[in-house]
């Protein structure tokens, strides 16, 4: 067990390049900073996006590339996923997209399910 | 092969041998390298990205459902931009406290990624100081999401029905919210637990764990910091999702 518990030693890394001899990373505050700067640009973007009362297909493909961007500066910066091996990278984040295929299958069934209601069940 | 001799090019091929390879390469060889897969990662940080990765199905069954229910419904479902908008001082502002909460939760990201970055460097106050600043916005986070319950609640609002539209509504609106409440809570006990260790200096010191008896060191104040960015990670799917649908 030493061996996966000593590895948390200081490694000397230079800023804003991948550590990948050791865990260790050094990266300038700066860089949380403006990822922080952009994640509420884009919050405010999002939510403009509702105050203006955009609708229908702008509405959507804003708000679904608003939170995608969020999500990927989060994971990729904050979670450090940008400066893991890949092989970590696809152990994890390959996973979650399977979630794309139910969510598709769900699509299909509640559209199945809404045809059904106001075929069948709706007043008149 | 043919010349055993050190010479320069053979040199560089056995240095080559030695760096890790990267990109697919270097996928192949970590999954069968027949020790540890994960070379860079700790098994700590590995256990907590898989929880994290359990934890993001449940999420998602959570929001498949929510769509699943809002999809299928012939009911109109009540609009999110109404339901949750403020009045202040007179004027009407849509969405009001759920943007607040978005920035609330946001900053506190910012803040827990530079206690990371300050433990790393071994600055003990600064670590204790953000982990702290990142549980207080956590906190005010809940206090926000309470009085937005109480607010729904006292509207009439109930799991089973509300005075708007679809039923559906509370249901998911409670259980989804909720379960995103109680990981910030867990959070926030999760941060304090740390931030108290780092302010100690438990990790400087060697001070061994009350639960493990080892040693830590301040890789644990990135591990909670994963956890913590996860939930500010989910919130930004229920805020895009459920909110602003």
């Amino acid at each position: 067990m030493s061996q996966t518990t000593s590895h948390a030693e200081m490694q000397p890394a230079t800023e804003g390049q991948p550590a990948t001899k050791g865990e260790v990373q050094h990266h300038p505050i700066r860089l949380y900073l403006v990822v922080w700067a952009w994640l509420f640009i884009l919050s405010t973007c999002s939510y403009l996006v509702d105050y203006f009362q955009l609708a229908g297909y702008l509405r959507w493909s804003l708000i679904l590339s608003f939170m995608a961007l969020k999500a990927g500066l989060i994971v990729a910066v904050f979670m450090h996923m940008a400066w893991e091996r890949l092989a970590f990278i696809y152990a994890i984040l390959l996973p979650p997209t399977l979630l794309l295929v139910f969510v598709g299958i769900m699509v299909f069934e509640s559209d199945y399910t809404l045809l059904s209601r106001v075929t069948f069940f709706s007043a008149g | 092969m043919n010349e055993l001799a050190p010479t320069t090019p053979n040199a560089k091929i056995a240095n080559a041998k030695i760096a890790p390879a990267t990109g697919w390469r270097g996928t192949v060889a970590d999954w069968s390298s027949d020790q540890r897969a994960f070379r860079t990662v700790s098994w700590g940080k590995a256990m907590m990205w898989v929880f994290l990765l359990s934890d993001t199905f449940v999420f998602s069954c959570f929001l498949i459902a929510y769509m699943t229910a809002r999809m299928s419904t012939t009911v109109p479902w009540p609009m999110p931009s109404e339901v949750f908008a403020l009045e202040v001082s007179g004027h009407h502002f849509p969405l009001l406290l759920i943007a607040i909460m978005t920035f609330v939760l946001i900053s506190s990201s910012g803040t827990m990624a530079m206690a990371v970055n300050f433990g790393y460097r071994r600055d003990r106050r600064k670590t204790a100081a953000l982990m702290l600043a990142t549980a207080l916005l956590g906190a005010a986070f809940v206090g926000m999401q309470a009085f937005e319950w109480t607010k729904l609640i006292s509207e009439g609002v109930r799991p089973w029905g509300n005075p708007w539209g679809a039923e559906q509504f509370g249901a998911s609106f409670f259980m989804i919210t909720g379960f995103h409440g109680t990981h910030v809570t867990i959070g926030v006990i999760f941060l304090l637990i740390i931030a108290r260790k780092v302010w100690r200096g438990d990790f400087d010191g060697g001070r061994r764990g009350f639960f493990t008896s080892r040693k830590g060191n301040y890789e644990i104040v990135e591990i909670t910091g994963l956890y913590w960015h996860f939930v500010d990670l989910v919130w930004v799917f229920i805020f895009a999702l459920f909110y602003l649908w």
